[in-house]
């Protein structure tokens, strides 16, 4: 039987809705520019104002969790960072906590280290695009190309690091693919000193004193504490509306819980900023002040930045050995193909495993189910895009079109992340 | 206040159940998982969900994630599907996975819509990808795949390279459209 994608109404035409005079439909993307990636809404309009809007998605389902059941545990990390690309590290950080939460593993001090930049550099890059966005989305375009720059010295820094640009691929079960070259961390420290700051005070003053932002975006999707919950939101969309909840400070990993390096190093300091107005003005100054935060961690943990390996000891076999190891020694070439052979691989307990990571977009996590394989047998991911944009047509009722994309960029979905 | 208190009041409000929590995963070197599940049968899924939301001592606010696992052929299981429900109670900060196993032919299972609103759309891709029906869900559709898709992916016996389907599309040319 052919299979055919039923629209339901011809694209581009507006068709008057039956039995209401003055109401219209229009088809909003899937190709659309304001919808930043491929998202389809069926909007029901009384002349330009909302009615009732129901969105269409899975133009980008790519069958990401059925992959994840025949590719082990280091392979799928290549697929996870296609999921939200706008923070690929982010992805892999989250992937391989799951998993060492299944094998039982506790990564070294510098591993955690490094993931705590990584994870807060990826939750910069994140939030300048957005931030960015916010203004793109209302007509003004200076303020994205301000957040783009910064984002691009990110890239920079993750290609010294593991060679791959927009996807580094970088994390491993038990450790990293290698360790950071001498001097990258100072230049991550000249970047959060001397970067983005002026950034952040460049865009500020072209958004946040600029009226049309501010009228446009004030008041506009407003969500209320107790909906945010019962709506599962996580991450910034939530603490706007005034939800206290931040993983790194409620359930603590890496470099955000107290102790981590066995040796009694204290956690990182920082604030979480809450917002009460629910709204995309108070979302867009969460993330801003977030930013913020990130560069305070990152200097904190360059600041105690701890020596050793980044994989945890190959007695164990539970990581790959590293390259040296694999061309230099016999053992290290068997424990090499011990990992990687087709009939050999990595030996999970049986059992299930979750770990969630606060990312950009909230909460993060893999559910996880090994049957003892050596890939997973279920790799569930809980995809804060999809989650957080259930709750996008409640937003928009009432508003006008214009404000669609407002909106849309405020809850931060990635199309590609919501489809999986 | 930890899951472990959470489970003792489940196991007081409903004793002829017999919840008993079992820890996600047990490591090779006899260490437990510190995240815990328990089984609730599925006729009195919604008595128990309701409780674990309410009860001051469970307050279980919001559904982190909502999911299922086809254990077809999985080492020692003797149901086919799982619907997992990963609970997070932000005011004690404690999390609990309840699973519902259900089995062919037609597995259904009520929706939770009514507890926590932000289960709409993981019981959507649930009922896509695994073909577990909710009754009472107030929209009930596919979500990802297209409407007129018959199967179901996820299950174990949908082979990853598809049953033709890629070769099935409807071409629309220039003309048909």
């Amino acid at each position: 039987m052919p299979i055919s994608y039923d629209l339901g109404l011809k694209p581009t035409t507006l068709e008057p809705v039956e039995g209401e005079e003055d109401r219209w439909i229009l088809n909003f993307g899937p190709q659309h520019p304001a919808t930043h990636t491929t998202l389809r809404l069926v909007l029901e309009l009384e002349g330009e104002r909302i009615v009732r809007c129901t969105p269409d998605i899975g133009f980008l389902h790519s069958g990401f969790e059925k992959l994840g059941e025949h590719l082990d545990y280091n392979q799928y990390v290549v697929v996870v960072e296609r999921m939200n690309y706008v923070c690929p590290v982010s992805n892999d950080i989250a992937w391989h906590m799951a998993c060492e939460k299944l094998f039982g593993i506790d990564v070294t001090p510098r591993c955690k280290a490094l993931r705590t930049i990584l994870a807060e550099l990826g939750r910069m890059q994140d939030h300048l695009l957005n931030i960015g966005v916010s203004g793109l989305d209302l007509g003004g375009f200076t303020a994205f190309l301000y957040g783009f720059n910064e984002r691009e010295i990110i890239y920079d820094l993750i290609e010294a690091l593991s060679g791959g640009r927009f996807h580094p691929s970088y994390t491993r079960v038990g450790g990293l693919a290698q360790d950071a070259p001498p001097g990258w961390t100072d230049r991550v420290l000249d970047f959060v000193r001397n970067r983005i700051p002026p950034a952040l005070r460049d865009i500020e003053s072209l958004l946040l004193r600029n009226r049309i932002f501010i009228e446009r975006t004030r008041g506009l999707g407003v969500i209320s504490h107790d909906d945010a919950i019962n709506w599962s939101l996580t991450g910034p969309v939530a603490r706007a509306s005034g939800v206290r909840r931040d993983l790194r400070k409620d359930e603590p990993y890496l470099c955000y819980a107290d102790n981590w390096d066995g040796r009694g190093a204290p956690a990182v300091q920082f604030k979480v900023p809450i917002a009460t107005g629910g709204d995309v003005y108070s979302r867009f100054l969460v993330r801003l002040e977030e930013i913020r935060q990130s560069c305070s961690i990152i200097e904190q943990v360059i600041a105690m930045m701890p020596e050793g390996p980044v994989n945890v000891e190959a007695e164990r076999r539970l990581t790959l050995p590293n390259k040296e190891e694999i061309y230099f020694s016999i053992e290290g070439l068997i424990h090499h193909f011990e990992k990687i052979m087709n009939n050999r691989g990595f030996r999970p307990p049986l059992g299930e495993a979750y770990a969630a990571n606060e990312t950009a977009n909230g909460e993060l996590g893999y559910y996880l189910v090994s049957d003892g394989g050596k890939a997973p047998y279920r790799a569930r991911c809980r995809p804060p895009s999809f989650i957080n944009y259930q709750v996008f047509p409640k937003l928009v009722v009432g508003h006008q079109i214009s404000d669609i994309p407002a909106v849309l960029n405020s809850l931060n979905i990635i199309a590609a992340e919501l489809d999986r | 206040m930890a899951t472990t208190d959470a489970i003792a009041a489940l196991q007081e409000r409903f004793p002829e159940l017999h919840f008993e929590a079992r820890p996600l995963v047990v490591y090779a070197d006899g260490r437990a998982s510190d995240q815990l599940w328990v089984r609730v049968p599925v006729e009195r899924l919604l008595e128990v969900m309701g409780f674990l939301y309410d009860d001051p001592r469970t307050r279980f606010e919001q559904l982190s994630d909502l999911t299922a696992v086809d254990y077809l052929n999985y080492p020692g299981a003797t149901d086919r599907f799982a619907v997992i429900y990963a609970l997070l109670s932000l005011t004690h900060n404690h999390r609990l996975w309840v699973k519902v196993f259900v089995n062919d032919p037609d597995p259904t299972v009520p929706s939770v819509t009514s507890i926590w609103r932000g289960a709409e759309w993981p019981e959507r891709e649930v009922y896509d990808m695994f073909g577990i029906r909710f009754t009472d869900h107030p929209d009930l559709r596919r979500i990802l795949m297209p409407q007129n898709f018959t199967d179901h992916p996820l299950r174990k016996d949908y082979p990853l390279t598809g049953k033709g389907e890629r070769e099935a599309f409807e071409v629309v040319t220039r003309e048909s459209a």
